[in-house]
């Protein structure tokens, strides 16, 4: 009997010609990683366990890009002890802002390293890390104890997931994309919806797609309680992998009598731009219903949109614009090759001359971190994943989450807007 | 292992920013973060709790971000066990990893209220509400699961196991607290 790709993933990694959902098996990781709010506990438990090694240090990666550059002294003494735990470790996946090479956003900068490809199982100390399955990968978030322990053992238990598969059909209108397809299931489905499962994305939709746009979806995936989300390996990722230098391409892809918890038909004919609202990413309303709403705030970047797919989108609407006065933007590429990529396209001038703040890549603002948060009774439109009650300043603050182009647009009106508005 | 204790009652979808706010995620000290635990939803709720209480929620317990912060704040904070209707899976799996119970029981998070005085044992799953009269039973946690709550998480659960597969000399042992 067939199985899905993550069955199939899992079977292979564990040395079984079959598993089924439910089974609990134990797996071989191919990359374990942690960022610098995740990594620091990650590192104590390990050396409780007394480990003495990590498994093997060229399948460790740790990224420091949540607090980064050192917004604290304590942030400061935490990316220190990863940079000497990396040192001992001869881990030499570090990733630090400034450091001479790439860095930015773990989730945007390990697909653009190379570091990730079809078939392969990824454990990180971070709940975004579903964001992988866009290229084929089996990738899961983890805390900082079972992070610890894959790093010892170079292993990890899983409970094989049930798959619902999503399937995208009609045509995408114009300023719609991945991620009101995405805000517009987690709608659908709420934030419980897809709890201890896997999310199968496909339909000619996904494949019209960028990997960029992929990562966008399956970074979400965890907002509908996903255990990984995952993409069918095709000619896109087969493109894009080879532009990051990975030759080992085996796609992994469901047979076609695999079993699905279910099968969800998605027609996106007809679908406008989508906006959460406060305080839940299921709380998804069309964008006509909350056209208008004050705001204070508007940020474009993050793990799930600051790529340069999403800058470039964004840059259309802001050309020649300038932001309103009652409002302040930030803008904030994910990674050091996506700000290098939007400076010699021009799109950090226009973020600049329409006013924004643009930042060195960075976390920031999404998780309430540093970077421009918020005081009680503000309101931003984000790009980000989580619209949390005080998920990015004071608790009495509000997050709405869109694309790049409706957080662009209503940067531009000081209210949400849509993109038709500020683009005649 | 019976755990017997006052009830601190949530709603749905309590997530870890709210259990611990991103902007404490550079501390790592158990105790400090745990001053911090739920202060945007419950003012201090770090002085109010007791050691030995117990937190019973709705569905999707502790969504959100993988932090292991939060359920290492309930901990610090002297919660003895949780009940939910339902966990965000990362967060029962850390809960498990550092060796504070969680049973899943919509039925109990219907019949306990915020205050009550409620018993349970770990390992049967029997919940018994002592303030009103109400009992019920939780599906007990798999043996794996009993066997790393027992050791006192994965942490102690992974240093056995290395332990056992590769003995060293007591100078070489490093020193845990």
């Amino acid at each position: 009997m067939g199985m899905t790709m993550t069955e199939k993933i899992l079977a292979r990694a564990s040395g079984r010609a079959q598993v089924r959902p439910g089974e609990i098996v134990q797996v071989p990781t191919d990359l374990v990683f942690g960022q610098d709010t995740t990594m620091p506990l990650a590192v104590i438990a390990f050396k409780h366990m007394g480990a003495a090694r990590v498994f093997d240090p060229d399948r460790v990666a740790i990224v420091c890009d949540h607090f980064v550059p050192n917004a604290t002294v304590l942030a400061a003494e935490q990316t220190k002890s990863l940079r000497e735990f990396a040192g001992e470790q001869d881990i030499a996946h570090y990733f630090e802002a400034g450091r001479g090479e790439n860095f930015g956003v773990e989730h945007a900068l390990l697909p653009e390293e190379g570091l990730i490809y079809p078939g392969m199982v990824v454990v990180g100390a971070d709940s975004h890390t579903t964001s992988y399955g866009a290229l084929g990968a089996f990738a899961s978030g983890f805390g900082s104890t079972d992070v610890a322990a894959a790093m010892a053992l170079g292993e990890v238990w899983l409970r094989v997931p049930e798959t619902m598969r999503f399937v995208y059909e009609g045509e995408l209108g114009p300023w719609v994309g991945a991620k009101d397809l995405v805000l517009h299931t987690i709608g659908q489905i709420g934030v419980t919806g897809a709890l201890y499962r896997t999310m199968e994305l496909v339909g000619p939709v996904i494949e019209s797609l960028t990997v960029d746009q992929r990562l966008t979806m399956c970074n979400m995936g965890v907002e509908a309680g996903a255990k990984n989300a995952i993409v069918p390996v095709d000619r896109e990722t087969e493109r894009y992998l080879k532009a990051v230098g990975v030759r080992d391409v085996s796609a992994c892809n469901s047979d076609p009598d695999a079993r699905y918890h279910s099968v969800t038909e998605i027609d996106v004919s007809g679908m406008g731009p989508q906006v959460a609202c406060p305080s839940s990413p299921d709380n998804v309303k069309p964008l006509s219903e909350v056209i208008g709403t004050k705001l204070d705030a508007a940020f474009i970047g993050s793990c799930t949109n600051g790529r340069i797919d999403d800058l470039r989108r964004a840059a259309r609407v802001l050309e020649g614009q300038r932001v309103s006065r009652d409002l302040r933007i930030v803008v904030i590429p994910a990674t050091q090759n996506v700000y290098l990529q939007a400076l010699r396209e021009g799109l950090l001038e226009i973020f600049a001359e329409a006013g924004a703040a643009v930042s060195t890549p960075t976390c920031g603002p999404c998780f309430g971190g540093h970077m421009g948060l918020l005081a009680a009774g503000e309101r931003v439109i984000a790009t980000t994943n989580r619209n949390f009650v005080g998920r990015m300043g004071h608790p009495e603050s509000e997050v709405f989450l869109s694309s790049p182009v409706v957080a662009a647009a209503s940067a531009v009106m000081g209210q949400i807007a849509h993109p038709d508005e500020v683009v005649r | 292992m019976v755990i017997q204790g006052r009830v601190w009652k949530l709603g749905d979808n309590v997530d870890t920013d709210q259990l611990v706010p991103g902007r404490y995620l550079s501390l790592t000290d158990p105790q400090e973060l745990a001053s911090h635990c739920l202060e945007d939803m419950i003012p201090r709720f770090h002085d109010l709790v007791r050691p030995g209480d117990i937190v019973v929620a709705g569905e999707n317990f502790g969504c959100g971000s993988s932090r292991e912060h939060a359920p290492a704040a309930l901990k610090a904070l002297g919660i003895s066990c949780l009940l939910a209707s339902s966990y965000a899976r990362i967060f029962f799996r850390n809960c498990i990893n550092l060796g504070l119970p969680a049973l899943t029981s919509p039925e109990a998070t219907a019949g306990i209220q915020d205050g009550d005085q409620v018993r349970i044992d770990v390992e049967t799953g029997e919940i018994e509400n002592l303030t009103r009269p109400f009992q019920c039973s939780a599906p007990p946690l798999s043996p794996f699961l009993v066997e790393i709550v027992n050791a006192g998480g994965l942490t102690a659960y992974v240093r056995d196991w290395l332990e056992a597969r590769t003995p060293v000399s007591g100078e070489e042992r490093e020193v845990h607290p």
